[in-house]
């Protein structure tokens, strides 16, 4: 038997972060994209109110253009651990005509999740929604707050954040007002996978080393699995081995060529990379601002 | 792995987020894509050197303006530990972004320029970081290569600094001086060959050497409660446990406990985390603990040993600094957020108002102004059990909200 309870930094904060959650907000939600850090926030929910379950659903905004690995693994998890899962589709609204799906080369669902955010903040009347964003990720991220104010439209002020000094979390908001709330904030993409290593947390399968049928553009290489990738007909489809770095839309999230084909071979692998983990999401490099006005919109 | 957060500190083009890009360069920790997206944007900008604020500035507004507005958090590790620096702006907020960095920090660096040497900003940051207790302060004298490397202005800032600390009222602070060039590298990850006049570490070297100790000091063990784990589960029918993050020192199984604010007593029965039991606890985990006694507890109450009360009262002095852009006011009330309790707390009286040029306290006045650092005397609308912040940083300190913006308007050191 385990006798002394170490301090793990990093771990001890979240959990304070997500006890504090619970505690200050009437109706918060996990947002939950099947990706690792989504999976490692899960975890440590888990962690945080043990034996009890976690008293939030999840939330997954569904652009339809997931990996299909990705779905099935979302519904094992939330069946096994009991959870409740909210779907709400982009497809919808795309549908119903409220948004529209962008077209050509380039063209992604990304953006158009936070459309349906937003309606689904509204319809459940979430009033802190968790979300697994690090600050080093992206150079406006590493401006966010771990409780970070958005207003009714979902926007992000961000030359008007509220402080916040040691670990005290002020969840004091206006009615119409939500949090966005970032447990992990502190986390590197290192510090997560070598704890989904530590604590040997399944993960879905696109993590890892596999065979894929891809075409290579702009030097990125990309899935050619299905038709959810805009493809022109000189761009060759072949095979190689590849895995994914981040799990996002399909449409904006290339693949790496990668021999990791265990936890352990990602760990090195990040380890020794030089390639910061966004620099196969295509949405970031629209422009050098690009997260920052997506934030302003009320994207998570 | 071990965690050390780094706060900085600098005037307006000071060179702080060169600096930090400095850091991230020398140390490789610039990944490819973003080097090159710096070296592309260099050139546009027509520079014949690497812009390395651009790696830190995050926001489209600070780039265009080319400073720093809010708070960034850089991340880096080597082979010994991670590190996470707090790049705080330099020009108006500074005292309400350097306190939201060095909070959390257990070192900060105030960086003084070489050519400027100690003014009223170097002041203030050095009283600031003399306020929060920062067990280490790194005095980096940049921009040597402007005046030559030349050892006297580094001994003369060197000297100014030792006279500000020596009125200090936090004795056990370290400060460490170190002349760098942010922009040429000098002393920064690789000892300069231009400043042969100087013997200690480099500033990279010293961020090694620096003893990884919690912001939260050693001292009486304070367990604020968080939540009441009550499981709806049938298996769990009659369990009922404490969750929360342990400040201060451990705590073990068969301590004797007391509740605050009921003053109830009982042991600790058991310790507990995601399905495991432990004798002992480190302080600064997150866990879960059960008590011998069927005892009333619930969340904003705290749970310490029985040998070691804090101080109880309805009321408080605290120094304070202001964050907000509405005053406070003689005679408002806001809310205090002390741990996870919140009470309700009326500005009796403001005694002094701190002159940082000439580091004395003026006489009694009305209100404190955004980035004022004060001297208050509050009334209580309940008893708070509180320690002073000298003694316990995790219960010496607390956040005023004003209730009508919902806003994090003050934070408080409890005298």
């Amino acid at each position: 038997m385990k006798r002394i309870l170490e301090n793990n930094p990093l771990e001890n904060e979240a959990i304070h972060i997500i006890r504090e959650t619970v505690a200050q907000f009437e109706k918060p939600v996990l947002l939950f994209s099947g990706g690792k850090d989504s999976i490692t926030l899960v975890r440590l929910a888990q962690k945080a109110f043990y034996p009890a379950t976690i008293p939030f659903p999840l939330m997954h905004i569904d652009t339809g253009h997931n990996f299909p690995e990705t779905i099935e693994f979302r519904d094992r998890l939330v069946q096994e651990l009991g959870l409740e899962l909210i779907v709400r589709n982009v497809q919808d609204n795309i549908d119903s005509g409220r948004v529209m799906e962008e077209k050509g080369k380039y063209a992604s669902r990304n953006i158009l999740q936070t459309e349906t955010l937003l309606d689904a903040i509204e319809e459940f009347g979430f009033d802190a929604c968790i979300g697994g964003a690090r600050r080093d990720e992206e150079k406006a991220r590493a401006k966010e707050r771990v409780f970070s104010v958005r207003d009714d439209f979902g926007q992000w002020d961000e030359k008007n954040q509220r402080p916040e000094v040691f670990d005290m979390l002020n969840g004091n908001i206006d009615h119409g007002q939500n949090v966005r709330v970032f447990p992990i904030s502190n986390w590197t993409e290192l510090d997560v996978w070598s704890y989904i290593e530590k604590e040997d947390i399944e993960i879905p399968s696109i993590y890892f080393a596999h065979k894929r049928p891809v075409f290579e553009r702009d030097g990125l290489i990309w899935s050619a699995f299905d038709d959810y990738v805009y493809r022109e007909d000189d761009e060759q489809v072949y095979e190689k081995i590849v895995r994914f770095r981040t799990v996002g839309d399909m449409s904006c999230t290339a693949a790496v060529e990668s021999n990791a084909f265990t936890i352990s071979d990602v760990v090195r692998e990040i380890r020794s990379s030089r390639i910061s983990e966004r620099g196969a999401r295509i949405d970031d490099k629209r422009s050098e601002a690009a997260m920052e006005k997506r934030k302003q919109q009320g994207y998570f | 792995m071990e965690v050390l957060k780094i706060a900085t500190a600098g005037s307006v083009d000071d060179g702080k987020s060169t600096l930090i890009g400095r850091i991230l360069y020398d140390t490789k920790s610039l990944t490819d894509d973003k080097l090159e997206a710096i070296e592309k944007k260099s050139q546009s900008r027509g520079y014949d050197y690497l812009d390395f604020s651009l790696a830190t500035d995050g926001l489209v507004a600070e780039r265009e303006q080319g400073i720093t507005i809010d708070v960034a958090h850089i991340y880096f590790s080597t082979d010994n530990r991670s590190y996470i620096i707090a790049d705080t702006p330099g020009h108006v907020e500074y005292t309400r972004n350097m306190v939201t960095g060095a909070s959390t920090s257990q070192a900060s660096v105030i960086l003084v320029d070489a050519r400027n040497g100690v003014i009223e900003q170097t002041k203030r940051h050095f009283f600031i970081n003399n306020l929060l207790r920062v067990k280490d302060i790194i005095v980096a004298v940049n921009k040597m290569d402007l005046v030559d490397f030349d050892e006297s202005k580094f001994d003369r800032i060197r000297s100014d600094v030792e006279k500000l600390a020596a009125q200090a009222n936090y004795k056990n602070q370290s400060i460490t001086f170190i002349p760098v060039s942010a922009l040429k590298g000098d002393n920064v990850v690789y000892r300069s060959e231009n400043t042969p006049w100087y013997r200690g570490k480099t500033l990279m070297e010293h961020f090694e050497s620096i003893e990884n100790q919690d912001v939260y000091e050693t001292a009486d063990a304070r367990f604020p409660v968080q939540a009441v784990i009550r499981p709806k589960q049938a298996d769990y029918h009659d369990y009922r446990a404490y969750a929360g993050k342990l400040y201060g020192n451990d705590l073990s199984v068969g301590d004797e406990v007391t509740i605050l604010p009921s003053m109830t007593s009982t042991k600790i029965k058991e310790i507990q985390f995601f399905g495991s039991t432990y004798e002992t606890a480190k302080r600064g985990s997150s866990l879960t603990l059960s008590l011998e006694d069927d005892v009333n507890v619930s969340r904003g109450d705290t749970i310490v040993r029985s040998e070691s009360i804090p101080r109880s009262g309805k009321e408080l002095n605290a120094t304070i600094c202001w964050m907000d852009r509405n005053p406070m006011r003689l005679a408002s009330r806001y809310e205090l957020q002390h741990g996870t309790n919140k009470i309700m707390a009326k500005i009796k009286d403001i005694k002094s108002v701190l002159e940082v040029q000439s580091n004395q306290q003026s006489h009694s006045v009305d209100n404190l102004v955004l980035n004022d650092i004060g001297t208050v005397s509050m009334q209580l609308n309940k008893t708070l059990f509180f320690d002073s912040y000298a003694k316990n940083k995790s219960t010496g300190c607390f956040i005023l909200i004003d209730k009508q913006t919902n806003t994090t308007a003050g934070v408080g050191f409890i005298e």
